[in-house]
């Protein structure tokens, strides 16, 4: 008992450092919970990072309902990772915008916190509860300037979106269970393989496939599940975007990833129809109505639900084979979510300190950056070329790892579509480019940046050369992490 | 005995029902309602399997008191939500609440 509670050690920490930043934000004087609540939050969250890597080998149920295996371990530590950033860039944006730090720093460190049971878990009703922490923390955060119009009306619409995806999804549950009989994962893998199932009623498999998906695919912002995406990013506060655009979506693909994998892969005929349709018109749309957009938030939160559909291609591209060789589809998840992460948390600091520094982020805000600027204007043009795909950086390696067991998969009209999708975001990105280096408007002077956004910025910049240029360690370690999924 | 397909008819005309009124209505509230139809149907629906397949494993009857504690602590945001937005706006009807758009 006591050696499988050190295997819950990532989480306990933060479970910890949750209730010391709340009892610090109630004792403390404001001028030190300044400093002192994003010192606690992120010395918490190193300490959770460093548990987890520890333990990335591991591979052994925990309880029954978690699974203490390499694949969760990975999330975990991408998790800690983007949230330590989301922090650092976030500390000053939040000071001049809310009184109520203590809450915030709490509710972020608590929806870590369910990222890291959702991505664990190994039984639907976990699942479901950690999803549900997640969302409904991610509302809270979402609305937390709550005297701000826009902030509010995100988190409505988030929410009302949130909760009915979030019931469909649970009602494809329950069509599971009944089907199975089981509320494990790994034991309705068994049994639908197996046959051993109420025969009356298998074919509800496919509903319920379908509106699990629907679940899924609204935490991951698939079209046409998306809607909420682009309000929500465009009016919650910049670090909670950070944090929903990036991780909370990451989770969405892992439980995907492990249902889909662990529990369902006597239904892939379904799934791998339905991810397929879903990739494509995923990235599609999310392109075409990006490069439409007056305001680089907005740009950026429909560029990430076009990098939903290439993250998908890797679920498309799981092969019957399994996920113990490099390109098994699961691995350009890994490597995907990994890349993406960081850059997109990077690329939306970036947007945080425009939005500070010039009022504002709309095109004419990042006129002439470089001018005002050049640290900035430079990280931001090294994420956009990231997230356009071009090497040595982490988005080439990730879109590597994703095309290729779709290739392998001989899936070429995919791979043509999200090609031709590639070039198209390419586009839009440049424009940002041209918009900060060949722009001559310089109406609001010089940008400073405060030390925890430069530190921010630096280590985006820094893991993104390092997945881009040590790209075999990093696909060693996302192979790993793929083979070492339990019940594979 | 009732036969179990009687219970998950219920069940899905139930969650139909709240799926429509989601989509039909435009008050903040009227649509809180409709989702806690659709979890009051997956409600049945668990405990209809759990007592026809396997009563002797409480999986089931578990399953409905985390959606039930689940659904109560939705509302509690959600209401706390939508009094900010009442405050803000003086509005609940989500037609009205259109400033982000593109």
């Amino acid at each position: 008992m006591v050696s499988q509670l050190i295997r819950l050690l990532p989480e306990l920490i933060l479970v910890i450092t949750a209730i010391i930043v709340i009892l610090a934000d109630l004792y403390a004087r404001r001028r030190t919970a300044r400093w002192l609540l994003p010192g606690v939050t992120l010395v918490g969250l190193a300490a959770s990072l460093v548990a987890a890597f520890v333990q990335w080998a591991a591979r052994e149920p925990v309880a029954f309902t978690l699974a203490a295996d390499s694949f969760a371990y990975f999330f975990k530590m991408v998790a800690a990772l983007v949230v330590m950033i989301v922090v650092l860039a976030g500390m000053d944006y939040m000071r001049e915008r809310t009184r109520f730090l203590g809450e915030f720093y709490a509710l972020l460190l608590v929806a870590t916190l369910a990222i890291y049971v959702t991505v664990a878990a190994t039984d639907i009703i976990m699942l479901y509860l950690g999803l549900e922490t997640l969302s409904i923390t991610s509302y809270v955060l979402t609305g937390f300037l709550r005297g701000d119009k826009r902030s509010n009306e995100a988190a409505v619409k988030y929410f009302l979106y949130g909760a009915a995806a979030s019931a469909v999804m649970l009602y494809g549950f329950s069509l599971l269970y009944g089907i199975t009989g089981t509320t494990d994962l790994q034991e309705m893998a068994k049994r639908l393989t197996s046959g051993e199932v109420m025969g009356s009623l298998v074919w509800l498999a496919w509903p319920a496939v379908v509106l699990v998906t629907v679940g899924f695919g609204f935490k991951a912002s698939l079209v046409p599940f998306h809607q909420w995406a682009p309000d929500a990013y465009e009016g919650a506060p910049t670090p909670v975007t950070m944090f929903l655009s990036t991780v909370s979506k990451g989770t969405g693909f892992a439980v995907m990833a492990r249902v889909f994998v662990s529990a369902l892969p006597a239904l892939s005929e379904y799934w791998l129809s339905l991810t397929y349709g879903l990739a494509i018109l995923t990235m599609t749309l999310g392109n075409l109505v990006a490069l439409r957009q007056a305001s680089v938030k907005r740009m950026l939160a429909y560029s990430s639900v076009a990098h939903a559909g290439f993250i998908l291609m890797g679920i498309v591209g799981i092969s019957a084979a399994g996920a113990t060789t490099p390109f098994s589809g699961i691995d350009g998840v890994l490597m995907y979510v990994l890349a993406y992460a960081i850059t997109n948390a990077g690329a939306f600091a970036v947007v945080a300190a425009v939005e500070d520094g010039a009022g504002g982020a709309s095109f004419e805000h990042f006129s002439g950056l470089i001018a005002r600027s050049p640290f900035l204007a430079a990280a931001m043009l090294i994420f956009l070329l990231s997230l356009a795909g071009i090497p040595p950086l982490a988005g080439f390696a990730a879109k590597f790892f994703v095309f290729a067991p779709v290739i392998r998969q001989q899936y070429y009209v995919l791979a043509v579509i999200a090609l031709v999708n590639a070039v198209v975001a390419a586009g839009y990105y440049l424009k940002v480019v041209k918009h900060m280096f060949f722009v001559e408007v310089n109406p609001n002077g010089a940008i400073s940046l405060s030390r925890g956004m430069e530190i921010a910025l630096w280590a985006c910049i820094v893991g993104i050369f390092a997945v881009g240029i040590f790209m075999n360690w990093f696909a060693w370690l996302a192979t790993g992490s793929a083979a070492g999924m339990l019940g594979m | 005995m009732i036969p179990l397909s009687w219970f998950l008819a219920v069940s899905a005309i139930l969650f139909v029902i709240g799926f429509f009124g989601v989509l039909s209505r435009r008050n903040a509230i009227a649509i809180l309602m409709g989702i806690e139809l659709m979890l009051n149907a997956v409600n049945i629906n668990v405990l209809a399997f759990w007592r026809y397949t396997q009563p002797e494993n409480p999986a089931g009857l578990v399953w409905a008191i985390i959606v039930i504690t689940v659904a109560a602590a939705e509302a509690a945001v959600g209401l706390a939500l939508f009094i900010a937005l009442y405050r803000l706006r003086t509005t609940v009807n989500i037609d009205e609440v259109d400033l982000l758009k593109g």
